[in-house]
């Protein structure tokens, strides 16, 4: 049943992928506009979709830092060790 | 337990361990759940006997096996539930040997989380270290040997740390040995030994490398018990006596980011969720670190989810390895049709360890968050929130995707033996998989558990702008990591970390052995030969004549009984330094055993 799920979803890929963005897009409309932002510990949190360009650019600085200070060289081949 | 008799659960491990072998064959895989069993139940039972037991006097001290009371409880609940989970998940494992180290090492775990005083826990700190080891040995691979070697020597050099510490604090204090808040607003070179000792064995960097270097060459059972309980118990140890140490916060926010960025570049599965565990237990010990009672109460929730989704996770990516013989997503890829089920639990575990709301890691990483920005500790909680994107980003999104998705690595081989793995492997994951959603659905059952449960009951973690925070943050990163899906490739490469010092530093003691000390031992053996020959000779005629007139009648009577008993133990050797040590410790629980009975 699983694998009929998947299949089902990878089939219809691109509608999936709207479906995603619809999403998104809907929990930061009821982020902006339901949410009671009482509990905030700083004032930029109630930023309308703060922590949705928080998450994103995270992710984004997580990986491109990363990236660049694995091929600084300490990404290195896999038989280092057994020279 | 019923009136003052109260039962050790490291004994019920340890004689559970030592009488395995003598099982009869059918009997043994029922012998193999019910010891855990039994084990939890006891801590189940200590729940309405807090207070100290098993207090023995040795010499002129006072040795505390069982301090119960709220934090070593909910320490206790989550150590023995893991190994009912770990050891179920093993019972396809023919070695008995491998069973009694995980469960030798288990008891050890216990035995700290029990003991009231520094020798005790030190005694129970280096047995963990000596019986894992074998979890990591018994892989049989000859890296697995190497990396064992190199697991013993970072512990028992933090282990030396710590002795140290204890020493000089037992000079210091006029004979304090007890464990308890060690004192962390006056803290002097006693102090800061001491939590070297902790520390390392909780993964701080910088020293840290030996969980990757080790977890990844363990067996696929021994990874699934290594990933819960060191690092747990040092957390435990931190939590009873650092608890407000600042230096703790600095330390593991670092930590959280230094796990996340490693993982990033991570090809090996085991190695990448090894670096996770960093991460994650970087969040525990900034919680000790800021100390307040909502703090201690989130480190420990999250030790507790966190020992449950990282076994989960190790048994969903070990469970591949198992059956395919690969952990390096560049071999590995689109094996979703093949290992459905597999794919699920595994999902389950990430979702939980990324803090999805329903799941264990919601309402326990949280606590630790919200702890942070109430101490108006703003920046370590935004850097906390950094690193929970990231694990999203590695464990949430990054195992799943590549392993059975993605593009297809596996050779024709791997693919035909990737399979779900056989049952007891399954429902070791499904009761893993319902504890990490049942603890997301149904927070009392641990918040009553925690050391503060006045605070735990006043945090409430399902409010709607938690919930929206959460998941802008996940869904967001999940919305970087495929657009970035092309970068995040994992390439076929290892990544150097800080056990390139020792690593490299041995190979320098080599060098320094092989050139330099051997010619100096050349030319003192030259010198030695032409000055000290000559004057040798002539002692040696005259000791020759009393040794063959006077020693040997002696010499001889001694010699026939070792001989006796020497040819008794050599059946016990087999010449391989594993083996020896293997003896030697079992030889340890023995005694031990022995001593706490009598």
């Amino acid at each position: 049943m699983i694998v009929r799920i998947i299949d089902l979803m990878r089939d219809n890929l691109k509608r999936v992928v709207r479906l995603c963005y619809v999403g998104l897009a809907l929990l930061v409309v009821w982020d902006v506009l339901l949410v009671d932002k009482e509990h905030a510990h700083t004032w930029f949190e109630k930023l309308p979709g703060f922590w949705a360009v928080f998450g994103f650019v995270a992710c984004v600085v997580i990986i491109l830092f990363s990236k660049w200070f694995g091929h600084l060289g300490i990404m290195t081949r896999e038989d280092y060790y057994d020279r | 337990m019923i009136g003052n008799f109260w039962l050790h659960p490291t004994l019920i491990y340890l004689v559970g361990a030592l009488l395995l072998p003598l099982i009869p064959r059918e009997l043994k895989k029922p012998y193999l759940v019910v010891v855990p069993v039994l084990a939890f139940m006891d801590v189940l039972f200590m729940t309405g006997a807090t207070g100290t037991h098993g207090v023995v006097q040795y010499m002129n001290w006072t040795l505390i096996f069982g301090r119960v009371d709220a934090l070593s409880l909910v320490f206790a609940h989550i150590m023995t539930l893991m190994c009912i989970i770990g050891t179920i998940y093993g019972l396809h494992v023919e070695r008995d040997t491998e069973h009694m180290a995980a469960w030798t090492y288990v008891a050890g775990s216990l035995g700290v989380i029990f003991c009231g005083d520094y020798l005790v826990l030190f005694l129970f700190w280096e047995l963990m270290a000596f019986s894992s080891v074998f979890l990591i040995w018994f892989r049989g691979r000859k890296q697995s040997l190497g990396a064992g070697y190199r697991y013993l020597l970072v512990h028992t050099a933090g282990g030396l740390f710590l002795l140290a510490g204890l020493v000089l604090r037992y000079q210091a204090t006029g004979g304090d040995l007890s464990f308890g808040p060690i004192g962390v607003d006056h803290a002097t070179l006693p102090t800061y030994l001491i939590l070297i000792g902790f520390i390392l064995n909780a993964a701080v960097p910088p020293f840290h490398a030996w969980l990757p270097d080790a977890y990844a060459e363990a067996t696929v059972n021994g990874a699934v018990f290594m990933c819960a309980f060191t690092t747990k118990t040092a957390i435990y140890a931190l939590a009873r006596a650092f608890a407000g140490m600042e230096i703790l916060v600095p330390l593991g926010v670092c930590m959280a980011l230094y796990g996340v960025v490693y993982a990033v570049l991570e090809n090996n599965t085991r190695k990448l969720l090894a670096y996770h565990i960093i991460s994650q237990v970087g969040y525990m010990v900034a919680g000790v670190g800021i100390g307040t009672q909502l703090a201690i109460n989130g480190a420990c929730a999250h030790a507790f989810a966190h020992i449950l989704y990282k076994g989960l996770l190790f048994m969903g990516c070990g469970s591949v390895l198992h059956m395919t013989g690969k952990s390096n997503f560049s071999e590995l890829g689109g094996l979703y049709s093949r290992m459905p089920r597999t794919f699920i639990y595994t999902l389950i575990g990430g979702l939980s360890i990324s803090a999805f709301p329903l799941f264990s890691g919601f309402v326990s990483k949280s606590m630790i968050v919200a702890a942070g920005f109430e101490a108006h500790s703003n920046l370590p909680a935004f850097l906390l929130l950094i690193a929970s994107a990231g694990t999203f980003l590695h464990t949430g999104l990054k195992v799943p995707y590549y392993i059975w998705f993605g593009k297809n690595n596996c050779s024709t081989e791997t693919c035909e033996k990737a399979k779900d793995p056989p049952m007891n492997m399954q429902w070791a994951m499904i009761i893993a998989s319902f504890l990490c959603i049942f603890i997301g659905c149904y927070t009392p059952y641990l918040y009553n558990m925690l050391p503060y449960p006045v605070a735990a009951a006043e945090y409430h973690p399902y409010t709607a702008y938690h919930i929206s925070e959460s998941m802008q943050i996940l869904l967001f990163t999940a919305l970087g990591f495929f657009l970035l899906l092309k970068k995040l490739t994992p390439e076929a490469k290892i990544s150097l970390d800080m056990d390139w010092f020792y690593r490299m530093g041995g190979r320098a003691f080599y060098w320094f052995a092989r050139k330099p000390v051997q010619w100096a031992d050349n030319c003192v053996n030259e010198a030695y030969r032409v000055i000290g020959l000559i004057p040798l000779m002539t002692t040696a005629k005259f000791w020759s004549w009393f040794d063959w007139n006077a020693i040997d009648g002696v010499v001889d009577g001694v010699a026939y009984t070792v001989r006796g008993v020497g040819s008794r133990l050599r059946v016990l050797q087999s010449g391989q330094l594993q083996y020896s040590i293997f003896y030697a410790v079992s030889l340890v629980a023995i005694v031990l055993v022995i001593y706490v009975f009598a």
